[in-house]
């Protein structure tokens, strides 16, 4: 892909609210995504301010990801689509948990079906703990921070498809 | 008091004031962390700090006056300490106790203190005990108009009425005669009733030509309590202070020597903490005690300037238990401070907020300037917080030298994009009323009027 497309991409992903951008074409696909594969906690990737990320760096907070195409064989295959989904982002500042309790099962898992009102994880603030309810019934397509991770306001928590 | 390490500071504010507590954290080697609403997002605090957390919307309520969240970030970031700044929590007693009941440190007064000193009443009457001059009135509501008539023969006319629950001017008179007092009573009375459904009135002493003299404290928690030299704020719009200066063009050493005592006094009675200034009223060689205010102030650089300190760190060492040791009680202050608010207004415009995109930005520099500001070329300035954009500070071996040297840095301060209130303050380096020392509070008003007579002439 053209130099020029990826950094105009890049700033697009960078002045957004997306977290992940995933374009593929004639067999080349292209991931952008803010935060790092491997999360680190949001006090250390709010410092480095992913503003600053020029599209060429192989920092941590703004990754670029280009495959090239596969052989002349596999370029029947249809193009994947970016995947669709709708962002439920942190109401508040605290520690995302999974699950009630250290030793109990996680309230959701990437795959389940969810009802409008269901619990989905807990935001603890000041030494209590808040619920996060689905508002809509959804499907959970990712669980975009770990378990005992800082979150900020506004931090996308999970990737859903509304049903 | 023991001593207690901060090893992280959170700072609870944005802007200028978070960018100058970010530096002195950064000179004691304490790691930041900057919070910010998304309005703030570009903001420069948020790039300088070591860490940064996003607590909110634009809207203050939302994020820089919302104490769970700030409290939240604190505990998420492992933040040992919270500066307030000026403005937003910094004078909140709430925020104050629940940041102490979360462990976290508070960089200023006690909640008891900042409730206290924030009670009009309460902090009057503090002063008086401590023996420092407030201004004559009534002691307490008026019950007739005959106590009226005595109270104003014993502190003398001019007086002025005030409704007990009022504001923006109304259910107040300015008397200036014995003759005149009884009807002015009765008008004020019912003005009061009409409009805020209190006909309660007390009486002070009606001062025509005040000038704002404050003086900056800082005490210890090992019970040192040192005053720092006074500042001239007397050119103000709208109770905004505009401009400030150290030492006062009207205080000579014997004055300055008595109201640093009366300060100290008042300080010491509740045994104050951290920085804090009292803010004076003075006319015709007698100061009053008008307030105190339990924080750090937007002016305090140029008193940093004439003493030589740095004021955010003295806050920061205290917080942490220690003893005040770059001041002393023989700390003299040197040379002459002033400071120039450079606001996002257009002074053209009854100074009207001009928001928006700085397309080009650059800071005066050489001897004696000092620029605090968060701003940058390319900046947005967001519309949801104040409209200041630089604190523009100069410091010269006395008055004259300072105000030729400001005159300089306001021409070289390149702001583009958006209207600043620069212009004014050429104007004002420029004015002989100024340059003589010549003003009180009601300079800038009579300015405004100065300038409609001539454009209507």
């Amino acid at each position: 892909m053209k130099e020029e497309l990826i950094r105009r991409l890049v700033k697009i992903v960078e002045e957004s609210n997306i977290a992940e951008l995933e374009i593929s074409k004639w067999g080349h696909k292209l991931k952008i995504s803010k935060y790092p594969s491997n999360s680190a906690p949001v006090s250390q990737a709010a410092g480095t301010h992913y503003v600053i990320q020029t599209p060429q760096s192989t920092d941590s907070n703004s990754n670029v990801h280009q495959e090239a195409a596969t052989p002349a064989g596999a370029a029947e295959k249809p193009p994947e689509t970016p995947q669709k989904g709708i962002e439920i982002r942190s109401p508040m500042v605290g520690t995302f948990y999974r699950a009630p309790a250290p030793d109990a099962d996680p309230y959701v898992e990437i795959g389940d079906t969810v009802q409008k009102g269901q619990v989905l994880c807990i935001i603890e603030a000041m030494k209590l703990m808040n619920e996060v309810e689905a508002e809509f019934p959804c499907k959970i397509l990712d669980i975009l921070v770990e378990n005992a991770q800082p979150v900020e306001y506004n931090q996308p928590l999970f990737l859903v498809e509304k049903l | 008091m023991e001593r207690r390490e901060l090893k992280k500071i959170l700072i609870a504010n944005r802007g200028e004031i978070a960018l100058r507590i970010i530096r002195a954290c950064k000179e004691l080697g304490i790691r930041t962390v900057a919070v910010y609403s998304e309005a703030d997002v570009h903001s420069l605090h948020v790039r300088f700090a070591d860490e940064a957390v996003c607590i909110g919307p634009g809207a203050s309520s939302e994020s820089y006056l919302n104490i769970p969240r700030i409290i939240s970030a604190a505990e998420v970031t492992n933040a040992d300490a919270i500066h307030p700044g000026y403005g937003f929590l910094a004078e909140n007693a709430e925020f104050a106790e629940v940041c102490e009941s979360c462990n976290i440190i508070f960089i200023g007064p006690t909640p008891e203190m900042i409730a206290n000193m924030g009670d009009k009443a309460f902090a009057k009457n503090t002063m008086k005990r401590a023996g420092v001059p407030i201004i004559p009135g009534s002691d307490g509501l008026l019950t007739d108009v005959n106590e009226a008539l005595a109270v104003a023969d014993e502190i003398g006319y001019p007086i002025i009425l005030k409704a007990t629950a009022g504001g923006g001017g109304r259910g107040m008179r300015v008397v200036r005669e014995r003759s005149e007092l009884e009807r002015a009573f009765d008008q004020a009375r019912q003005e009061a009733q009409a409009a805020f459904g209190n006909p309660g009135l007390y009486m002070e002493k009606f001062f025509d030509h005040p000038r704002h003299i404050e003086v900056q404290i800082i005490g210890d928690t090992h019970g040192n309590i040192y005053a720092l030299g006074e500042r001239e704020c007397s050119i103000q719009r709208k109770h905004q202070k505009l401009i400030e200066e150290s030492p006062s063009p009207v205080i000579n050493e014997e004055l300055r020597q008595k109201m640093s005592e009366a300060a100290i006094r008042g300080a010491k009675s509740v045994n104050y903490i951290n920085a804090g200034t009292i803010e004076f009223l003075y006319q015709d060689g007698q100061f009053y005690f008008m307030e105190m205010n339990t924080r750090i102030q937007v002016e305090h650089p140029v008193t940093e300037a004439v003493f030589g300190l740095d004021l955010i760190k003295e806050q920061i060492r205290v917080a942490a238990g220690e003893k005040l040791q770059g001041i002393n009680p023989d700390h003299k202050l040197r040379g002459h401070a002033i400071e120039c608010r450079i606001n996002a207004e257009d002074p053209e415009q009854d100074f009207r907020p001009s928001p928006g995109k700085i397309t080009a930005f650059h800071v005066p520099g050489g001897p004696g300037v000092r620029v605090d500001t968060h701003a940058y070329a390319q900046y947005v300035i967001p519309p949801y917080y104040d409209s200041l954009i630089a604190k523009l500070i100069v410091h010269g071996r006395d008055r004259d030298e300072a105000i030729g040297r400001m005159e300089r840095a306001l021409e070289e301060f390149i702001i583009e994009g958006i209207k600043t209130t620069i212009p004014f303050h050429q104007m004002m380096m420029r004015h002989p009323d100024f340059k003589a020392g010549n003003f009180d509070t009601k300079f800038v008003e009579h300015l405004k009027a100065t300038k409609s007579a001539e454009m209507v002439a």
